[in-house]
């Protein structure tokens, strides 16, 4: 790997850009590695990435179905906070975002996470008592979180409308600074460079069609398309087709996969300074460093493997940022895309060990896991690194739907479903 | 939008007349008392989830509110059929 340096860069101007190596040259698989990941998103690729680099495990492979940050890590909208109400949940969130610190650093690669504060709109009592609930259990947890009131938040978003009479009226809204946005291509790419420098081999276009088990349960390798490859280990990070993964190594899970949609405007100059949120009219926006306005609603309503949705799941999201924003009201929109998100019964992800010995699993983030990537990655590596769960993930595990131990984020309305 | 066949009101109405209510064809136990952790955890949680033909419940909410099933492709969103509840998916045999 040659470093990105502004010496270097000055030198490679000179040479006409021709003297950087390809990031990640394409592999034909070995026979067999110590650990193989499914799934080459954010997620996977920097478990890789944690594995080679923290635990000194570099035999690895990342084998992908379609192409590297092609599923939800390039469809999603690059929200980051962790002003989630319940302790796990805050612990496991914030992790992530106290790593989105300092990644650009480490993986001498910018993924432009900025700060630009998530500003989550209050617009009746029950939102006010929800938010401050929500604020007070975040502060005890040490995560940021701060009430506005609307005159503040107008301060802080100017488009945002905060007349009395309007159809949302905005009585306040809670903040979390540290929350903001990152550029989501770069996070793969940079986790996919520094995995790839340190060793692992990354595979794409290669759909696994099955997972080996041997005599006593334990995973042997898994069947792709490009043939069979060993591995004793293999974490699971494929997102919305976790359950068809799972399937093949004989275990079915709670989950149930949705399209989650999103779409951007043309792009315009900078106009809009942080993320805005509203769970109440279900709608979020922020504006990309492209210029485009980035912005998103909850799942469609079935369940779907179409990574398209529906359109009138559009109508509803455009119609409540245009009563929230009348300014944006004549704004063109560019492009609309889906996703498919795995959904747990309580919301909360999956980061465990499986009943299948050598079998890792890192699922379940539903509409909210590109926030998570640097955390649910160092996670995911630990516990196979460790063969166990860190504190922090041991309460995701799979035990709790069968012991009640619910870690339920749905029911705490800290996330627009 | 995706039209969808009432088959009370046999009709073909817009999507959004309807709500959407999760896989189908998952009775509640007979003596709930009897199960054991295991079975509750897939009574409640576990689901197919599979790629293709998905039979689920749907609502005609807006219309005549009756809840019926359908067997619908979760690949290309195609309804394939719906039917009235309390009959069996098409094409098991019984």
């Amino acid at each position: 790997m040659k470093r990105f340096s502004g010496l270097n860069l000055f030198a490679e101007a000179f040479n006409g850009h021709k003297g950087w190596p390809e990031h990640w040259p394409d592999k034909a698989p070995k026979a067999a590695y110590d650990v193989i990941i499914i799934g080459a998103g954010g997620h996977g690729l920097g478990a890789a990435y944690y594995l080679a680099a923290k635990y000194g495990i570099t035999n690895v492979a990342v084998i992908e179905k379609g192409w590297l940050g092609g599923g939800n890590a390039g469809r999603n909208t690059t929200i980051i906070r962790s002003n989630y109400l319940y302790d796990e949940s805050a612990h496991l969130y914030d992790h992530a975002v106290k790593m989105w610190d300092g990644l650009s650093q480490e993986l001498n690669y910018n993924v432009m996470y900025s700060k630009r504060g998530v500003l989550m709109l209050a617009h009746n009592v029950h939102d006010i008592q929800s938010f401050k609930r929500h604020i007070h259990a975040n502060r005890l947890n040490g995560v940021d979180n701060e009430w506005l009131t609307a005159e503040q938040c107008k301060a802080y978003c100017p488009p945002l409308d905060i007349a009395a009479n309007a159809r949302h009226p905005v009585l306040g809204g809670a903040l979390q600074r540290r929350g903001g946005t990152a550029r989501h291509d770069s996070v793969a790419w940079g986790y996919a460079r520094g995995a790839v420098a340190r060793g692992v081999d990354i595979i794409q276009n290669c759909a696994v069609t099955g997972i080996r088990r041997g005599p006593d349960g334990a995973v042997l390798g898994v069947e792709t398309e490009k043939g069979f490859i060993g591995a004793k280990k293999i974490g699971v990070s494929a997102a919305g087709s976790t359950s068809l993964v799972m399937r093949m190594a004989g275990l079915d899970f709670p989950l149930e996969s949705y399209p989650l949609q999103a779409l951007v405007s043309e792009p315009v100059k900078p106009i809009f300074p942080c993320v805005v949120m509203s769970n109440t009219v279900h709608a979020y926006i922020s504006q990309s460093d492209k210029g485009e306005l980035v912005i998103g609603a909850g799942t469609d309503a079935y369940v779907s493997y179409s990574q398209r949705g529906a359109l009138h799941i559009i109508e509803h999201t455009l119609a409540a940022i245009c009563e929230i924003f009348p300014i944006f009201t004549r704004m063109r929109m560019l492009r609309t895309w889906g996703g498919i998100v795995d959904v747990t019964p309580d919301r909360s992800p999956i980061l465990a060990k499986t009943p299948v010995p050598g079998l890792y699993v890192n699922c379940g983030w539903g509409t909210g896991g590109f926030k998570a990537t640097p955390g649910a990655a160092d996670l995911l590596a630990h516990t196979i690194a460790h063969d166990a769960p860190h504190a922090i993930n041991a309460p995701f595990n799979l035990d709790r739907f069968r012991n009640g131990r619910l870690i339920d984020e749905a029911a705490a309305a800290a996330v627009a479903h | 939008m995706i039209l969808i066949h009432c088959p009370y009101c046999e009709e073909d109405r817009p999507e959004v007349e309807f709500t959407y209510g999760g896989e189908a064809h998952i009775a509640r136990p007979a003596d709930p008392a009897a199960l054991n952790d295991r079975e509750w955890e897939t009574y409640l949680y576990i689901r197919r989830n599979p790629r293709g033909p998905h039979a689920e419940r749907w609502r005609h909410a807006h219309g005549c509110a009756r809840f019926f099933n359908a067997v619908r492709d979760t690949v290309t969103d195609r309804f394939e059929v719906t039917y009235k509840t309390g009959e069996a998916r098409p094409g098991d045999a019984k």
